[in-house]
């Protein structure tokens, strides 16, 4: 037991000591709840942690479950808040779901209990997942571990910096338009979006249903294959789930000769920091040495993606944020005795300003008169995003970019413009639009701050991007840790 | 160019009662949000069918067994206010 560092240990790893009897689910959620205790006041990574229930269920896989633990027994585990928890507040980040005690449990984290993992709690996100930086949500903002001077990007910023700074051994993020892969990116960790519909919805708070999807953050490319093959699956609850046509295989591949990797200009054309350039052209020769071969390919609508996604996306928020009127659940103002302006004042009072602003823009999409202007000439522009990922794809393996174009900013420093915040999605928004599985890995710092590596795959080609992910995690061999820069004279007492 | 009254239009078929101040703001930054997307117009569309969604997504069925759903309590477990085993709203008309 003693020795295990929570800033290193893999799921992989802690899954064989479990079994292996080197220590018990309870000594190894111990240890998550003292990290948390210790660095949470930093990091803010958490809405809520389930201390008490954590550690009783821990003791209780140790005392009766030998013979029927689950595949992922005792695995202390994160929980984004958009995914509803039976009995356990769900609040998405917003003050309307403040205190929402779902009556049910979502299918992704339903299938981790049942292999008996072991919740540490709920992480904190931009409310209802609108955001790049955890500081849109209305509880407060999460900071990155490596500098808590910046913001560790979003909208899954409480599972990555969870991860990150040690206060999860693993986590579940839910992507949009680089939810999952930014976050990642900007706290050095493993970060991956699924194939649209490889896993199930059901029970995630929907903001744009279709390009939605939850995946795994993790500290290594083996972990995310084995969290991604315990939650994916077709749900009879989630109709546009399918799951996928294979089992998930952990990656043991050492060599990438005969891959065909391309590399789009329109992700490198603008606005990539020189750092983070640096570290992507040395990590491309690391694929060449390991036998891949380089293409410079063109995605050419690119940029009429992302303006695509600020009509799509918010469009589908507005259609889904509708639920929320007062009546079955959340927050209700206090004081209407009429019923437009009880629904009116909610929601008002209970959606913070970004929400506001996207379900703004969606309503005006989708309203008479612009319904053709923007929503349908954006599914079009949908279409032609697919087509060059297709026409890519018939000739390449994969398709590698920086995941986001800088590394972690100073908080406050984007709040005051949207716009630029909703342009660092670049290279991660075509990926939903196409529905594609994408990975992002650490491939270096810059600044002291992370670097994300995307690979990009074919639909339904999970095992082979995992393999390729491994593949170059081996050659990258990140090994450094967050050291809560910033943090002042804090840092000595909770550095383990 | 979207006008504060389109704002307020908007605002009120999304249910959102925006103060003035807001208004304001809003106009100004959905105004510049949709200056960008309207990049999309520079393309020639007219001959692409439009994607709702990335899978061919077919129609679902399922037998029609009945089986427990939701109960009333639980149903109505988060409701802000309750009256009579239903939800208590305000009256519906000023």
């Amino acid at each position: 037991m003693s020795g295990l560092d929570p800033l290193r240990l893999t799921a992989l790893e802690a899954k064989r000591l479990l079994r292996e009897g080197e220590v018990s689910a309870a000594e190894l959620t111990s240890l998550y709840l003292r990290r948390i205790a210790a660095v949470e006041p930093l990091v803010h990574a958490y809405i809520q942690v389930c201390a008490d229930d954590a550690a009783r269920y821990a003791a209780l896989i140790d005392s009766e479950m030998t013979a029927s633990r689950g595949a992922l027994a005792g695995l202390p585990t994160a929980i984004k808040d958009n995914m509803v928890t039976e009995g356990v507040v769900s609040t998405s980040g917003s003050r309307i779901l403040q205190s929402y005690s779902p009556v049910y449990t979502a299918t992704a984290v339903r299938k981790l209990f049942d292999e008996h993992v072991v919740m540490l709690g709920k992480t904190n996100l931009d409310e209802f997942a609108m955001g790049s930086s955890t500081e849109n949500s209305a509880f407060h903002a999460t900071r990155n571990p490596w500098d808590v001077g910046t913001v560790p990007g979003g909208s899954s910023g409480g599972s990555a910096a969870a991860v990150a700074a040690g206060e999860a051994l693993w986590a579940l993020g839910s992507d949009t338009g680089g939810s999952i892969r930014q976050p990642a990116s900007l706290c050095g960790i493993v970060g991956m979006k699924p194939t649209y519909g490889a896993v199930s919805r059901y029970g995630l708070v929907a903001f744009a249903s279709s390009l939605d999807q939850i995946g795994p953050l993790t500290r290594s490319v083996g972990d995310a294959a084995l969290l991604l093959r315990h939650i994916s699956g077709a749900d009879p609850q989630d109709s546009t789930s399918v799951g996928l046509p294979f089992e998930v295989e952990v990656p043991t591949a050492e060599r990438l000769d005969g891959v065909r990797v391309g590399v789009p200009r329109e992700y490198l054309a603008a606005g990539i920091d020189d750092g983070v350039r640096t570290r992507f052209d040395e990590t491309l020769r690391l694929l060449e040495d390991l036998g891949a071969g380089l293409t410079e390919i063109s995605l050419p609508h690119t940029e009429h993606a992302l303006a695509a996604y600020y009509i799509i996306a918010p469009a589908e928020a507005s259609a889904n944020l509708a639920r929320f009127d007062g009546v079955r659940y959340g927050y209700r103002a206090a004081g209407c005795d009429d019923l437009v302006e009880m629904y009116e004042r909610t929601r008002s009072e209970g959606f913070g300003a970004e929400v506001k602003r996207r379900i703004m823009i969606g309503t005006y999409a989708l309203s008479s008169g612009y319904y053709d202007a923007y929503y349908g000439q954006a599914q079009r522009v949908r279409r032609l995003v697919k087509d060059d990922f297709d026409a890519a794809f018939a000739q390449l393996d994969l398709i590698v970019s920086p995941t986001s174009p800088s590394v972690a900013f100073a908080v406050g420093s984007r709040t005051d413009d949207p716009l630029a915040m909703y342009m660092s999605d670049l290279c991660t928004i075509p990926v939903n639009l196409a529905g594609l599985p994408a990975i992002s890995i650490p491939c270096g710092l810059s600044e002291g701050l992370p670097v994300g590596f995307q690979l990009i795959g074919p639909a339904f080609s999970e095992n082979a991007l995992l393999s390729a992910a491994h593949a170059l995690e081996r050659a990258i061999g990140f090994a450094a840790v967050p050291e809560l820069r910033g943090a002042g004279q804090a840092v000595a007492e909770v550095t383990p | 160019m979207i006008t504060q009254s389109d704002v307020r239009y908007v605002a009120r078929l999304a249910r959102l009662h925006l103060d003035d101040d807001e208004a304001q703001r809003m106009t100004g930054e959905l105004a510049r949000i949709l200056e960008h997307v309207a990049k999309i117009g520079e393309l020639d569309l007219g001959s692409v069918t439009p994607m709702a969604h990335v899978l061919d997504v077919v129609n679902v069925d399922r037998a029609d067994k009945p089986r427990p759903g939701l109960t009333r309590e639980d149903a109505l477990r988060n409701a802000p206010a309750v009256a009579d085993d239903g939800f208590r709203v305000p009256r519906m008309s000023r």
